[in-house]
């Protein structure tokens, strides 16, 4: 879900707005968490399946969001079968996987900046306790756009490794890591100091 | 104007400039040096990155240690490292994040934005995740969010390394367009041809200041 992106349309569900689809996430997976029951999984179903329609996302795309949970799908499956019966898997099963979906089509109609508006104006309150708003919003993106890098760091790393002949190594993936990953860490925070970050 | 005024800098334990003193008013400046001759600081003076240990540096008369913010609105700088300098999580987004501080309405950030980016031939990517385009792409992002906020002064470190022929000539030619102050620190000697004035740094101090052919002679001389 993290790498989950922004896609460009026109659709109604990407004219709405960031607060009013966030509040309806919220509200329909805590109805479905709170409800537990086989109706109510599948209305929430009907109005998913809604939803990726009008926003106009292929069927791949849903398959591409549900895949990286198959794993934590097949677990929890099994371990409500153990402890509960298979009905109530089921509808746990189903419910997380609405849940994700859903989070998934929210992220993929929204820009990244509306959400982070969002998130900043749900802040605002916590001024008043020494948490600033824009630092937690900027945190997010940062996090968010640290994730493809490290990506980029580990496989980079991986080849030199392997070059190397030593792939068995672990010390010769995390060492050089880290130090990659500080050196990043260290011009970035110049970069933002450098586009007037902390001024 | 940029003015530095008998500028001393340590850092650790290490005299990295000792003793520059320099009035840099041309529209097109370049920086050559050795490694580790102190290049990259000395273009971080220029913004307040870094500020003097002794000696001031100042920009049309503020000085980067007291206005150290007033100083970075009118110096954009630009890194080597793309990657470091990308922001926010796709295109647009990151050029709009250099704009957040103007209380500019949603409108008119996504006007200036989008103009920029048409600019340097990114309209295509707005939307798209920062982190799919080329290096060369990603560079010419960093430069389109600096640019965005209308610097007077740009500092180029070294922006050119990391990219290929091509788009090593597609940011100079760029950057040769813009109407605005340029100190560029290079080890791509050619790109410098038609620049006002290069200086050349050595151990810490300008070791020659002069036409790009004469400065450019005597580094090549001095390090053969
Ligand atoms: N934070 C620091 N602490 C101690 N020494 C430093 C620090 N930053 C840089 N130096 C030293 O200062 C000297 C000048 O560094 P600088 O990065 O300015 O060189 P440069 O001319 O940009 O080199 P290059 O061509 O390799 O980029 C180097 O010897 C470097 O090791
Ligand atoms: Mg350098």
């Amino acid at each position: 879900m993290l790498t989950s992106v922004y896609r460009p349309g026109t659709s109604p569900l990407h004219r709405a707005r960031a607060g009013t689809k966030l509040l309806a996430l919220a509200v329909g997976a805590s109805a479905l968490a709170w409800q537990r029951s086989v109706p109510a999984v599948a209305v929430g179903a009907l109005v998913v399946a809604a939803a990726v329609a009008v926003a106009g996302m292929p069927a791949r795309w849903v398959w591409e969001q549900l895949r990286p949970l198959r794993w934590v799908l097949l677990l929890v499956a099994g371990f409500q079968v153990l402890t509960q019966d298979w009905r109530l898997a089921l509808v746990v099963c189903a419910t997380l996987a609405l849940a994700v979906l859903a989070a998934a089509l929210v992220t993929a109609t929204t820009r990244m900046q509306e959400l982070l508006d969002v998130l900043q104006r749900l802040l605002q309150p916590l001024r008043r306790v020494g948490v600033d708003p824009d630092r937690v919003a900027l945190l997010l993106a940062l996090t968010l756009r640290a994730v493809p890098v490290l990506q980029g760091l580990i496989a980079e790393v991986g080849d030199a490794r392997r070059a190397r002949g030593c792939e068995r190594s672990l010390r010769a993936l995390l060492v050089p890591l880290l130090i990659r990953t500080l050196r990043h860490a260290d011009n970035l925070g110049e970069a933002l100091a450098a586009r007037g970050v902390d001024d | 104007m940029i003015r530095l005024r008998d500028v001393h800098l340590r850092l650790g334990e290490r005299d990295v400039l000792r003793g520059v003193d320099a009035d840099l008013g041309e529209q097109r400046i370049g920086v050559v040096g050795a490694n580790g001759s102190g290049k990259s600081s000395l273009a971080r003076l220029l913004n307040g990155l870094l500020v003097p240990t002794r000696g001031s540096v100042t920009v049309d008369g503020l000085d980067t240690a007291r206005d150290g913010a007033k100083v970075r609105r009118r110096v954009g700088f630009v890194f080597s490292d793309p990657d470091a300098q990308i922001v926010m999580p796709t295109v647009a987004e990151d050029v709009a994040f250099s704009l957040r501080r103007q209380k500019l309405a949603r409108e008119q950030v996504q006007a200036r934005v989008a103009q920029v980016l048409g600019r340097f031939g990114l309209a295509a990517h707005a939307d798209h995740p920062a982190h799919l385009l080329s290096g060369g792409q990603k560079q010419l992002l960093a430069l389109a969010a600096i640019l965005v906020t209308e610097p007077g002064v740009l500092v180029l470190d070294e922006p050119t390394t990391l990219l290929d022929l091509r788009n090593t000539r597609r940011i100079a030619d760029l950057v040769s367009a813009l109407p605005l102050q340029v100190v560029h620190v290079t080890h791509h000697l050619d790109l410098l041809a038609g620049y006002d004035r290069v200086l050349v740094v050595d151990d810490g101090r300008i070791a020659a200041d002069d036409s790009p052919a004469a400065a450019l002679e005597f580094y090549r001389r001095s390090q053969s």
